[in-house]
């Protein structure tokens, strides 16, 4: 499965765990692509943490406007409907509940719902921007990531990086795999077909609960 | 009352080493033409509180590029990659705050706050060195106030008095930022006579403002 069939399953997924009338957050790059799936009978409410709910798609070329960006700088469109808010509103939506689910990418995940994605020490540094109070602050925390990385596991018994939050991560998905966080550890929920259930045992460095009702993941 | 004043009068207070906020989101809703000034006057030695360092060509980003800032407080610099090239060569300190407590520390210092109690960081490196509070079985941190000499704000409009009215996501942090420092700044857009604004519009009231630079 090439990169940006990988990105597409990931994020066709993850529109289907949208419910109407939510308010979602979605980060910068893979994450940001779920709003291109959302099911046409879902009305989801898009809030982007530098201060607007309502974000809309890119305009025109030629139509931007130079006050009006996403949280990544770029130019983008506000819905009928939406708010400008500054900093402190903003998160205070985010981190007092108002945010229904959140969408990121990850570093490493672990058994533990523990999340890395904002640094590699010594390498990369960008910074933690809005990440450390959304994961908060959600009230579902979605990982988008791809199952592996150069072939090796990101979904960890125990994450090596500097976190982003303890015990925050409800629900992962990959290519691969629907992966649900529980007291008890990850559950495997459903599978891609493309693979087998011992593939994704073998990409997976976590232990994984394999129930008697799991399903096939369905990806239109 | 605001003074009404041209960029380089309003720029003979800031000096080398000083503590500047800056408005702005990626550049959105930053004072570029007072940046441009500081750039041209190669203002040095300057700790800027922000949300980033923009990219290289705008904002932030070019007081990082000519090599004018000596700390930066932010909550992502990815964006700009010779912020981290600096950062790795350690000719620049990086102070990184999660984008929601940096707001609640700045707010903090303007609304005359001893700190502010966030779950955001418990479990994490931004935890270390800080103060736990444990409230009704949920931990916080105890995050302290941040102020600064100068904020340079961006707004829409302002009338002579100093209201302020911001656009779309230009707001971000400039009405926070307008609260927390001891002279501010503001560039605007569009310049109008007392009662112009309505009232209700006003988003940042006068009493936050010292100074008012008109660049249209």
């Amino acid at each position: 499965m090439d990169k940006k069939l990988k990105r597409e399953v990931i994020a066709k997924r993850i529109a289907q765990e949208l419910n109407d009338g939510d308010i979602v957050n979605l980060g910068i790059g893979m994450p940001t692509m779920v709003g291109d799936y959302v099911p046409a009978d879902i009305d989801i409410t898009l809030q982007s943490e530098n201060g607007f709910l309502g974000l809309g798609p890119a305009p025109e070329k030629g139509k931007e406007d130079k006050d009006l960006g996403n949280a990544g700088g770029q130019p983008v469109t506000i819905k009928e409907g939406g708010a400008f808010f500054d900093s402190t509103t903003s998160f205070g939506i985010i981190r007092g509940g108002h945010v229904d689910r959140t969408v990121l990418g990850a570093l490493q995940i672990d058994e533990n719902g523990n999340l890395a994605n904002w640094m590699i020490p010594g390498k990369l540094v960008p910074g933690m921007g809005g990440a450390m109070d959304l994961v908060v602050g959600a009230r579902q925390v979605i990982i988008a990531s791809e199952h592996t990385i150069k072939g090796k596991p990101k979904i960890l018994k125990e994450c090596s990086l500097p976190l982003t939050a303890k015990g925050e991560v409800d629900l992962i998905v990959t290519e691969m795999a629907v992966i649900k966080v529980t007291d008890d550890g990850l559950l495997l929920k459903e599978y891609n077909s493309d693979f087998t259930v011992e593939e994704i045992i073998d990409a997976t460095e976590a232990d994984l609960i394999i129930p008697d009702d799991l399903k096939e993941m369905q990806i239109n | 009352m605001a003074e009404l004043l041209s960029i380089d009068e309003a720029l003979v207070n800031i000096e080398d080493g000083m503590e500047i906020m800056i408005g702005g989101f990626m550049a959105i809703g930053t004072p570029e033409n007072v940046i441009d000034r500081i750039v041209d006057k190669n203002i040095k030695d300057l700790t800027i509180i922000a949300n980033d360092t923009a990219e290289p060509d705008e904002g932030i980003g070019k007081l990082i590029v000519n090599r004018q800032i000596k700390k930066v407080v932010a909550t992502h610099i990815g964006l700009n990659p010779e912020t981290g090239k600096q950062m790795n060569n350690k000719e620049i300190e990086v102070e990184l705050i999660p984008q929601g407590t940096l707001a609640e520390k700045i707010r903090a210092a303007g609304a005359g706050l001893g700190g502010i109690l966030t779950p955001t960081g418990i479990g994490t490196i931004v935890e270390e060195g800080k103060e736990k509070k444990t409230i009704n079985g949920e931990d916080y941190l105890l995050e302290l106030p941040i102020s600064a000499d100068i904020a340079l704000i961006k707004a829409w409009k302002a009338d002579k008095k100093g209201n302020l009215v911001y656009r779309k996501s230009a707001r971000n942090f400039n009405p926070v930022m307008a609260t927390a420092a001891d002279l501010v700044i503001v560039e605007v857009e569009n310049l109008v006579e007392i009662g112009e604004i309505d009232p209700d519009d006003v988003m940042t009231p006068a009493a936050f403002v010292d100074i008012i630079v008109e660049v249209n």
